[in-house]
């Protein structure tokens, strides 16, 4: 079986010529035709342009033609907020649901110099806005642990796609936890990078200061395979960093000795499910028994982090979303008599509801009169979240808490509770107010659903979060496939 | 008793800046472009594309500050403008609210009795420019339909905000022309009104004489030349001292000026003013300059206008007003230094003469701007040496002048083409001479009778005969040796 291979078995096997591009591809078609009714992950598959792909790199490994890429023969799924050349980009809205960009994000170039065959565009919630998926604009996403239950969001059909062995390796954005929380909510493993350590040239924007691309992938290696890919410098994105990642080395006998490891109690409070709490107890013994040292501390602005999240991100896709106006791109109404009208009606008829909820209250929290109160507010909260880790990063190398504290709840169960659906990212949304990277990886199942370990370094210590998460997951393998995953041949 | 009332102006004026790609991406900053060519995913604003910050743009502004006397901020932010127009591609525009690159400077200027005047500005601050509008109607609400163009989207502009320390519509022309000649010398912008480069919104108020405290302003916009500012500064104040006089009071508002009726009209009120919901622009960071980086830009700032009117004076002596009509233009300073380098310093003050008197009387008939002086530096100093070398009579010189203008020839080849030089053979000059004396019995009565103007006119007869070519020295003496010889005194 092809499709359940991992990302580096596979460039091994098309490097050697054991698997050609082509009959992965077609491998990977194929899944994908098979197990899409039950997922829904893709807004698009790109069949055509991955087979035509999958030729030229064959052709071209047959006649020694350049350097075999870290991601030859690799098929890679995109989440539908990057520009993709020639490839509708929908953002999973109807407002660009044909919308096709002229140009490549960054980190799609990335890929493709990496030899990757982009296999489709992923399902999301609309402009990333969102925590089950269901806010996509054209259909939800199923867990392929239980179709019943979401995926997690936003980045729903990304990590969908991974956990139902539809592709090996997806991207997805990330701005209060849209790829840790899936990744956990469907078992695998997901990294949100150093905010500036991935380009977000390319990415439409939901909010700014807090979006960063990542990998998901089904092991570490995997998932630092991609990152190595994807992370550098660009200079069309002034906020990225510059940086290229140490080479990432995993492997030998899994170890964290003399790696200093805080749980913060504020991560472990009401509202988490025992379960959830029991596996991630399990997983710091665990840890511990790889030599870390465990201590407690504390990050006593957790508690309003998500109220600041809720005022600066609505705040800055207030300001992103703008440009989505019918004038230039894009859905336009049909039914306009004058340029106000048109503006409205486009608006009214292309966003949905999640995010016409999030611009009026970014729109209410710059209004003059109130900027103070909440917008200002709410960057001082971001201010005394960023030293809250400070503190502890001195003290510790790296964080662990749930990625998520409760489990993938039942499709519909929240869509009409947008708060409760907030507080499903409160252990994620303060890593993005700090910029700092963060990594979930499976720790086992709660009621039968994956849960999600999270770990949070210091800026730039992306690698080392994947060095930590590769030792406990080769300590503590989590060998349990979805059901989707098993008896098909 | 009637009120004696003063105006109050401050001005906010836009200056495009003259970069080669445009502030937050590389597309070409140019005008007259056939419309949309000069665009890409970040100045369309298309999904996904970021803005990056343009380095000379920022070293422009930088240079502008240092000219007008501002402190340049060693951290500066940029900040995002909220508001929906078509013309806008993000719907907002990155601008800077609260942390300006510059701060605090000043012009001086010269008002009409001599003394000098400093405005004061408050800030300059750097954004972008929007896309141009074309409506099939009257204005967006009343057209069928209206088209955008977006070469202009993205080019650089600095917003120049001056306290209200202008008193009159002519101070706030003095000051615009101040502001305009030393941003041109700064090279950082062409600074041309007609083409939209110089923009100026206007701040009104007027206040009986002697107060402190401000009157209500009104904010004047769509002024789209130099000569529209100050219609509409008297406008403005004309009718807020009208309003106030037949007891009512002004509101503060926005108004735009129309200029082929002479008049005002309201744009929106206070009530209705535009919240722009300014937030820091998280896709720039913040910019940060080192007292090394403002000094390196300072070195590249060259001389500026009150340095140059200063040496002018000092160095060749020319009148401060030769030396200020000099100087009010980047083009004809430079034409002045180059003619004075060729024809020496000693020519200095002739050629402030030409160039102010000649030059600009020909200029000005010919409707032509500083960019289009007809006559090269170094045919002014030829000029001056055929002269000098008595090849030409100063009378002459005008004429070869008025040819150098109409046919761009040098004056040697003018001269000679047109048998323009002095006659100096006093053999022939003599036979000219005596023509003109035996031509004029009755002006030999009156020489005869003593009248020393009968001399005079014979030579003038005589220039008139040589069509102005005869050395007048030596005309006065062949006329006089004639009138003896032909009558006998000896």
């Amino acid at each position: 079986m092809t499709h359940n291979l991992s990302a580096s078995r596979l460039n091994k096997a098309f490097a050697s010529g054991e698997l050609s591009a082509v009959e992965i591809t077609e491998a990977f078609l194929a899944r994908i035709e098979a197990t899409e009714p039950a997922v829904r992950a893709f807004l698009t598959v790109t069949a055509d342009q991955a087979r035509d792909r999958a030729k030229k790199l064959d052709g071209r490994r047959r006649n020694g033609d350049g350097e075999i890429g870290l991601l030859a023969g690799v098929p890679v799924a995109v989440k539908d907020n990057m520009c993709t050349e020639g490839i509708r980009t929908t953002c999973g809205s109807k407002i660009l649901g044909d919308y096709v960009p002229p140009y490549d994000a960054d980190v799609v170039e990335r890929l493709r110099a990496a030899g990757a065959i982009i296999i489709g565009k992923t399902n999301m919630d609309e402009f990333a806005m969102g925590s089950s998926g269901e806010n996509s604009g054209f259909w939800p996403t199923k867990n392929p642990w239980d179709p019943g239950r979401i995926p997690g969001g936003s980045s729903s059909g990304s990590a969908a796609a991974v956990a139902a062995e539809q592709v090996t390796l997806s991207l997805g954005s990330d701005t209060g936890g849209s790829i840790r929380q899936p990744a956990a909510m469907c078992g695998i493993v997901g990294l949100k990078p150093t905010y500036g350590y991935v380009s977000r040239y390319g990415l439409v924007a939901f909010a700014s200061s807090l979006d960063q691309i990542g990998p998901f992938a089904r092991d570490v290696e995997d998932c630092a395979r991609l990152f190595e890919v994807i992370a550098g410098g660009d200079r069309r994105d002034s906020t990225n960093a510059g940086r290229t990642p140490p080479a990432i080395k995993l492997g030998g006998e899994p170890s964290l000795k003399g790696v200093r490891l805080g749980v913060p109690r504020e991560y472990f409070g009401a509202g988490i499910d025992p379960e959830v709490k029991a596996r991630i107890d399990e997983a710091i013994v665990k840890l511990a028994s790889l030599g870390a040292e465990i201590g407690e501390c504390s990050l006593p602005h957790t508690e309003y982090a998500l109220s600041a999240y809720y005022i600066l991100a609505p705040a800055e896709c207030s300001a992103n979303l703008a440009r989505f106006d019918g004038v230039r791109y894009g859905h336009r109404t049909l039914d306009s008599g004058g340029l106000l009208e048109m503006y409205m009606k486009t608006r009214q008829e292309g966003f949905g509801d999640e995010v016409k909820r999030r611009i009026m209250i970014g729109t209410y929290a710059l209004s003059s009169g109130y900027y103070d109160a909440y917008y200002k507010k709410a960057q001082q909260v971001r201010t005394l979240v960023i030293r809250d880790f400070e503190q502890v990063f001195r003290q510790f190398d790296a964080l662990i808490t749930p990625t998520s504290p409760i489990t993938a709840w039942g499709l519909g169960e929240k869509t009409d509770d947008p708060l409760a659906m907030y507080l499903a990212d409160a252990c994620t949304i303060p890593v993005n107010l700090a910029g700092l990277p963060g990594i979930s990886v499976p720790c086992g199942l709660a009621n039968g659903m994956p849960v999600g370990l999270q770990l949070i370094g210091k800026h730039f210590d992306d690698h080392k979060l994947l060095q930590y998460a590769w030792a406990y997951s080769k300590a503590a393998p989590f060998d349990a496939r979805p059901p989707l995953g098993k008896g098909d041949k | 008793m009637a009120t004696n009332w003063e105006t109050v102006v401050g001005l906010e004026v836009h200056v495009e800046l003259s970069t080669e790609t445009k502030v937050w991406c590389g597309c070409k900053n140019e005008f007259g472009a056939e419309p949309n060519v000069n665009v890409c995913p970040v100045c369309l604003a298309l999904p996904g594309s970021l803005p990056v910050l343009n380095a000379t743009a920022l070293q422009y502004i930088i240079k502008a500050g240092l000219a007008l006397n501002c402190t340049i901020a060693h951290f500066s932010k940029f900040d995002r403008k909220n508001y929906f127009y078509p013309d806008s591609p993000m719907n907002y525009q990155i601008s800077q609210l609260d942390l300006p690159l510059c701060r605090n400077g000043w012009v001086e200027i010269v008002l009409a009795d001599g003394s000098t005047k400093r405005i004061r500005i408050n800030r300059i601050h750097l954004e972008n420019d929007a896309g141009k509008l074309l409506h099939a109607g009257d204005d967006v609400a009343e057209g069928e339909s209206s088209l955008v163009d977006f070469n202009r989207a993205g080019v650089p502009l600095i917003e120049i905000v001056t306290e209200p320390d202008l008193r009159s519509a002519e101070e706030a022309g003095l000051f615009l022309n101040k502001l305009k000649a030393i941003i041109k010398y700064c090279g950082v912008s062409d600074v041309k009104m007609e083409e939209g480069s110089m923009r100026c919104d206007v701040n009104t108020s007027v206040r009986p004489v002697g107060a402190t405290e401000y009157g209500t302003r009104s904010e004047l916009k769509n002024v789209n030349s130099f000569s529209a500012a100050l219609r509409g500064i008297e406008y403005e104040a004309k009718r807020h001292i009208a309003l106030i006089e037949a007891g009512g009071t002004v509101d503060q508002e926005t108004r735009s000026w129309r200029d082929a009726k002479g008049v005002s009209v309201v744009l929106r009120s206070k009530e209705e003013a535009n919240d722009y919901r300014y937030f820091p622009e998280p896709d720039l960071p913040p910019v940060v300059l080192t007292e090394e980086d403002i000094e390196r830009v300072r070195a590249t700032l060259p001389e500026l206008p009150d340095a140059i009117l200063r040496r002018l004076t000092t160095e060749y002596g020319l009148s401060a007003y030769d030396a200020a009509v000099i100087v009010a233009e980047k083009e004809s300073a430079e034409w002045f230094h180059e003619a004075v380098a060729l024809a020496g310093a000693g020519n200095a003050k002739a050629v402030a003469n030409w160039q102010t008197n000649e030059l600009n009387r020909v200029m000005n008939a010919k409707g032509l701007g500083p960019d289009q002086i007809p006559v090269q530096p170094r045919q002014l100093a030829e000029l001056l040496q055929l002269m000098e070398k008595g090849v030409i009579t100063g009378k002459i010189a005008k004429t070869v002048f008025e040819k150098i203008v109409e046919t761009g020839k040098d004056p040697e080849v003018i001269v000679k083409e047109e048998g323009l030089s002095q006659v100096a053979d006093e053999g022939e000059l003599a036979k000219v001479a005596m023509e003109v004396v035996v031509a004029n019995p009755k002006v030999i009565e009156d020489w005869k009778a003593g009248k020393a103007a009968a001399a005079q006119f014979l030579v003038g007869q005589m220039m008139k005969a040589t069509r102005g070519r005869a050395n007048p020295q030596l005309a006065v003496k062949l006329v006089t040796e004639a009138l003896r010889q032909h009558t006998g005194q000896a």
